[in-house]
């Protein structure tokens, strides 16, 4: 029998080692976000969010056409992902309790881990090769592919929160089940439905793998979606990996902003989600 | 008050806000069979929402055997056995992609999973309960990050930090093993695996926290009464309960460490060679699509690595199909929202 003395002490042992696991766990994201605004304030300035990048070596410039393509790209992606994400997942609510309910609800779950650059492979072959050319679009469809399971997994989760007694309520009344899940239900987990709609536009805006080779890169302003797009993720990795000390500045001026839309994003989920459950409560 | 009961009174509201399933399944479901057009169509509309994400994998299995297949025909036996890369000269070898990959995701296991499974703990059993919100606020934004990003601050900031501090210190001190040898130049498989643990750490933690809320509080709180201190506890009644559920978490994380691209890109040093070292420079089956894809030489070249990814894709489907099974077996039942 040990003494009670060591086994406090090894209470004590474990319960430090643990809060050191939390200590590591967050000091990377400590010094990340750190770093990204020390080095990311400095280049940033009115012309870079509306100038043209410029070579190596020329002052100013900024990322205006990787802003306005990331928003082209990112708006395109909603076309495909928004409507079959948000309709699979009321599904998943309303009907989703068969055999054929689970394998949808299994596929989303697996397919939500699947390599975002697979996925870019899987639009290279549906779009750039019968196009011939690069294009938005591609892009696009990569960025709607990958937001499908996430949202699909969190619309579920959201519309179920919503009260059987409101449905029954309705459906006692006598109003038929189809108007009764889009007038009472949807309608009740709107703000839950819109949260996780911009968490799903939130990863697309951060994604870069599937872009290398679908929307590739451009210079220039573009607006046509069948035309090769800039976007701020492909830009970042572009002046990372660049050997010039002007360009990585850029990169980090960029993350910035990258950081900026994304956390914007994810705070207005998070507002969206707090005023509509705060209200049901 | 006494923790136990906390935990109690928190799974009895967690209960008590999931609708019950039972509710909504039966008797709708039947008038909807009969007498009206408009909800016929609308379960109509709704199954074929749903029949489409079943349809995605299918498209996803035929888009890549039609980029891969120029590849195929060539003859991908090869592709596995051999370790020369050599895109001009048509020698298509795997081996140094796939050793990367490997060689990355462990290291990303071996340093993420006891430091997510402290974590857990500490938030879930032993620490100040107001922590949890703050840390699970952390935790979430640090999965929020874009991986672009984590390479941008691996290559500057990680990099330089391993190449002048930890890379000589580890040499010095564990020089005698085959894996800490070799000039430390800061890019190679420890930064990516480095990189990889702080990335996937959020999907570990957060698993690993949902399946500690599934412990009975009755398992707990008999150890606790019988004299157990807190760790005992831990041991002897809660990681046996959870052990399926860390497990699955890992590979959750696992899944996501292999087919992590950008970030592992930026750091490993792309190098297509096997090195033991781990200091040393190498590649990993993302990394090489997402550099050579978009200015492949050729047809052979595009399918050869389309053939990479369809690889990438199987592996991860079998991971993250047995990391849900596991998870699932204990928790059962969808009170997950924040894995998603």
């Amino acid at each position: 029998m040990r003494s009670l003395l060591l086994r406090r002490a090894k209470n004590h042992l474990m319960t430090a080692l643990c809060a050191v696991g939390v200590l590591l766990a967050l000091a990377p994201l400590a010094s990340l976000l750190w770093l990204v605004v020390s080095r990311g304030v400095p280049g940033l300035s009115l012309s870079f969010f509306t100038a043209l990048p410029t070579p190596v070596g020329e002052p100013g410039g900024g990322v205006g056409n990787a802003v306005a393509g990331t928003a082209m790209l990112v708006s395109l992606a909603c076309v495909v992902g928004l409507p079959i994400g948000i309709g699979a997942g009321v599904f998943l609510a309303e009907r989703g309790d068969g055999l054929f309910g689970r394998a949808v609800r299994f596929t989303a779950e697996v397919f939500s881990g699947v390599p975002s650059i697979v996925v870019g492979i899987v639009a290279y072959g549906l779009v750039v090769i019968p196009m011939h050319r690069f294009s938005a679009l591609a892009g696009a469809l990569a960025l709607g592919l990958l937001m499908i399971p996430t949202l699909a997994r969190a619309t579920e989760e959201l519309v179920r929160l919503v009260p059987g007694s409101l449905r029954e309520a309705s459906l006692a009344l006598g109003v038929p089940q189809w108007k009764t899940s889009l007038r009472i239900v949807l309608r009740t987990a709107r703000g839950g439905i819109v949260t996780a709609a911009l968490l799903a536009i939130a990863r697309a805006a951060g994604e870069t793998a599937p872009l290398l080779f679908t929307s590739l890169n451009n210079q220039y302003w573009n607006l046509r979606p069948d035309q090769p797009t800039a976007s701020l993720t492909v830009q970042i990795f572009n002046y990372a990996i660049s050997p010039y000390e002007d360009w990585h500045q850029k990169a980090w001026s960029a993350a910035l902003v990258l950081l900026l839309v994304v956390g914007g994003l994810n705070l207005l989920a998070r507002l969206a989600l707090r005023s509509r459950l705060g209200s049901s409560r | 008050m006494p923790p136990s009961t906390d935990v109690s009174l928190e799974r009895a509201r967690s209960t008590a806000s999931a609708p019950a399933p039972g509710v909504r399944a039966g008797a709708p479901g039947r008038a909807a069979r009969g007498r009206n057009r408009g909800d016929r169509a609308w379960a109509a509309l709704l199954g074929l929402l749903g029949g489409a994400v079943l349809a995605l994998v299918g498209l996803v299995v035929l888009s890549l055997v039609h980029v891969a297949r120029p590849a195929l025909k060539a003859g991908a036996g090869t592709f596995v056995a051999s370790s020369d890369w050599d895109p001009v000269s048509g020698s298509f070898g795997a081996l140094p992609f796939i050793y990367g990959t490997v060689v990355t995701s462990v290291v990303a296991i071996a340093v993420a999973v006891p430091i997510s499974v402290g974590l857990a703990l500490f938030l879930q059993e032993m620490g100040p309960r107001r922590l949890r919100p703050v840390v699970s606020f952390a935790i979430e934004t640090l999965a929020a990050i874009p991986s672009v990003i984590f390479g941008l601050w691996g290559l500057f900031v990680m990099v330089p930090w391993l190449r002048d501090s930890v890379e000589p210190f580890l040499a010095r001190t564990l020089g005698f093993l085959p894996i800490f040898q070799g000039a430390p130049i800061g890019l190679g498989y420890l930064a990516a695996g480095l990189i990889l643990a702080v990335m996937i750490l959020p999907t570990i933690a957060s698993v690993t926290i949902e399946v500690l809320k599934t412990v009975p509080a009755s398992l707990k709180e008999g150890a606790l009464a019988l004299g157990a201190t807190r760790w005992e506890a831990i041991r002897m009644a809660i990681l046996p309960y959870s052990r399926a559920g860390v497990l699955g978490a890992a590979l959750l994380g696992l899944g996501r460490a292999l087919g992590e691209t950008m970030a592992v890109t930026m750091v490993i040093g792309n190098s297509p060679t096997i090195s033991t070292s781990l200091f040393a420079a190498g590649y990993s089956l993302p990394a090489v699509i997402a550099n050579e894809f978009a200015e492949a030489t050729g047809d052979v070249h595009t399918g050869a690595l389309a053939g990479l990814a369809l690889v990438l894709f199987g592996v991860s489907l079998i991971l993250n199909s047995a990391a849900r099974l596991l998870v699932r077996m204990v928790s059962s039942g969808p009170a997950r929202v924040s894995a998603s």
